[in-house]
C-alpha cells in the first residue's frame, strides 16, 4: 500500500456537510522524500523508501545515504511495497495531495505507554470472587495460572500482569474529512493511536 | 524565552487552531452567561423538510473554548427538567435571543437541578 509518514498534532471537532459534529484528529503529513528505490535485482524485493523530518546531528553514513536523493538525513524512514511502478523516482517530494477528501485510510501508530498493569486492565480479566460477603484482596487477582505437578511449569504465553502499551497498532478505515495543502495537514475522523507529536504512517 | 518544549507546544496548538479557524464557521450571537434565560432557534430536519424549533430555558454553563465551545440550557417541561447541550458554532443554530439576564454568583449553576418552585427563581440583573 502506498502511504506517507506524518506527525500527530492532536484532536478537535469540526462540522460536516450534514451539520453533524465530527470528532477528528489532525495529522501533519509530509512532505516526504523518496530516498531509495529498492529493486528485485539489487535488494531481492521491490519497494520505495521514503523519509520524513530532519535529523538534528546526522552521522556521515546517514547524510551520505540521503545525499543520493539530494536531501538531508531524515528522522524516520519507511518502505512501501505497493507504489505503482514508475510512479515515483529518487528525490521526489510526496505531499498530502496524494490523498483525497472522503477516502478511507489506514493509520499506524505507537500507543501510549501504560506502565506495569495488572491482568484486569491488561487482558480484561474479571478478577476473582465477590467484592462483598467477607471476601477480600482477590478482587483483581488473575486466578489459576495452570495445573500443578503435571506439567509442573507455567505455559508460555499465559496472560499475566506486565508492561502495557507502546504497541504498534493499525487503525483501519478512517475517513479523511479535510485536507490542507498549505500546512500539509490531514484531518481524519476519529482517533489515532499514540501521543501528540508521535510519528504515524498513513496508508492509502 | 521559551524552552524547546514550550515552543513545540505552541506550534501544536497553533496548528489545531488553524484547522478550527479554517474548517469551522463561527457565528455571531449576543453575549450570555450562566443564569440568563435565553431562547435558541434551531433547524431540525424531518425527512426532506426542515423547520425551525425553539428551546427556551436557563443557561446552566458555558463549557470549553474556541470553536468547540458549548452551552447547556435547562427548562422545566411540566414537572420534568429537560436539558440540552448546544455547540456554539453548530450550523443548524439560527439565532439566540436573550430574554432575561440573571444574577448568579458562579459560572456553573448546577444547584438549579435540585431546586423547584420558589427556590428555583433567579434574580434579574438590572443595568
Amino acid at each position: 500500500m502506498p502511504g506517507l509518514i506524518g506527525k500527530k498534532i492532536g484532536m478537535t471537532s469540526i462540522f460536516d456537510a450534514d451539520g453533524k459534529n465530527q470528532p477528528c484528529t489532525v495529522i501533519e503529513l509530509g512532505p516526504c522524500v523518496v530516498t531509495q528505490l529498492k529493486t528485485e535485482d539489487v535488494d531481492g524485493y521491490a519497494a520505495v523508501q521514503i523519509g520524513f523530518g530532519d535529523q538534528k546531528n546526522p552521522v556521515q553514513a546517514a547524510a551520505g545515504h540521503a545525499n543520493k536523493a539530494n536531501t538531508t538525513a531524515k528522522k524516520k524512514y519507511v518502505e512501501f511495497k505497493d507504489f505503482a511502478e514508475g510512479a515515483v523516482s529518487l528525490g521526489d517530494v510526496l505531499t498530502v495531495e496524494m490523498f483525497e477528501e472522503g477516502e478511507f485510510v489506514d493509520i499506524v501508530g505507537t500507543t501510549k505507554g501504560k506502565g506495569f498493569q495488572g491482568v484486569v486492565r491488561r487482558h480484561g480479566f474479571a478478577g476473582v470472587g465477590q467484592s462483598t460477603h467477607g471476601q477480600h484482596n482477590r478482587l483483581r487477582a488473575p486466578g489459576s495460572i495452570g495445573a500443578g505437578s503435571d506439567p509442573s511449569r507455567v505455559f508460555k504465553g499465559t496472560r499475566m500482569g506486565g508492561r502495557m502499551g507502546v504497541d504498534r497498532v493499525k487503525i483501519q478505515n478512517l475517513q479523511v474529512l479535510k485536507i490542507d495543502t498549505e500546512q500539509n495537514l490531514l484531518v481524519v475522523k476519529g482517533s489515532v493511536p499514540g501521543a501528540k507529536q508521535s510519528l504515524v504512517i498513513v496508508e492509502k | 524565552m521559551l524552552t524547546i518544549d514550550e515552543r513545540i507546544k505552541c506550534t501544536v496548538m497553533d496548528l489545531i487552531k488553524y484547522v478550527q479557524e479554517k474548517f469551522v464557521e463561527t457565528k455571531e450571537f449576543p453575549s450570555f452567561a450562566a443564569g440568563d434565560t435565553i431562547t435558541v432557534y434551531y433547524q431540525i430536519r424531518e425527512g426532506e423538510k426542515t423547520r425551525t424549533q425553539f428551546f427556551r430555558g436557563d443557561v446552566l454553563q458555558r463549557s470549553g473554548s474556541g470553536t468547540t465551545e458549548t452551552f447547556t440550557i435547562r427548562k422545566m417541561s411540566g414537572n420534568i427538567g429537560v436539558e440540552r447541550i448546544f455547540p456554539v458554532n453548530m450550523p443548524n443554530l439560527e439565532k439566540i435571543e436573550v430574554n432575561k439576564r440573571g444574577k448568579v454568583r458562579r459560572a456553573r449553576i448546577f444547584y438549579q437541578r435540585e431546586r423547584t418552585g420558589k427556590s428555583a427563581r433567579i434574580k434579574e440583573r438590572r443595568g
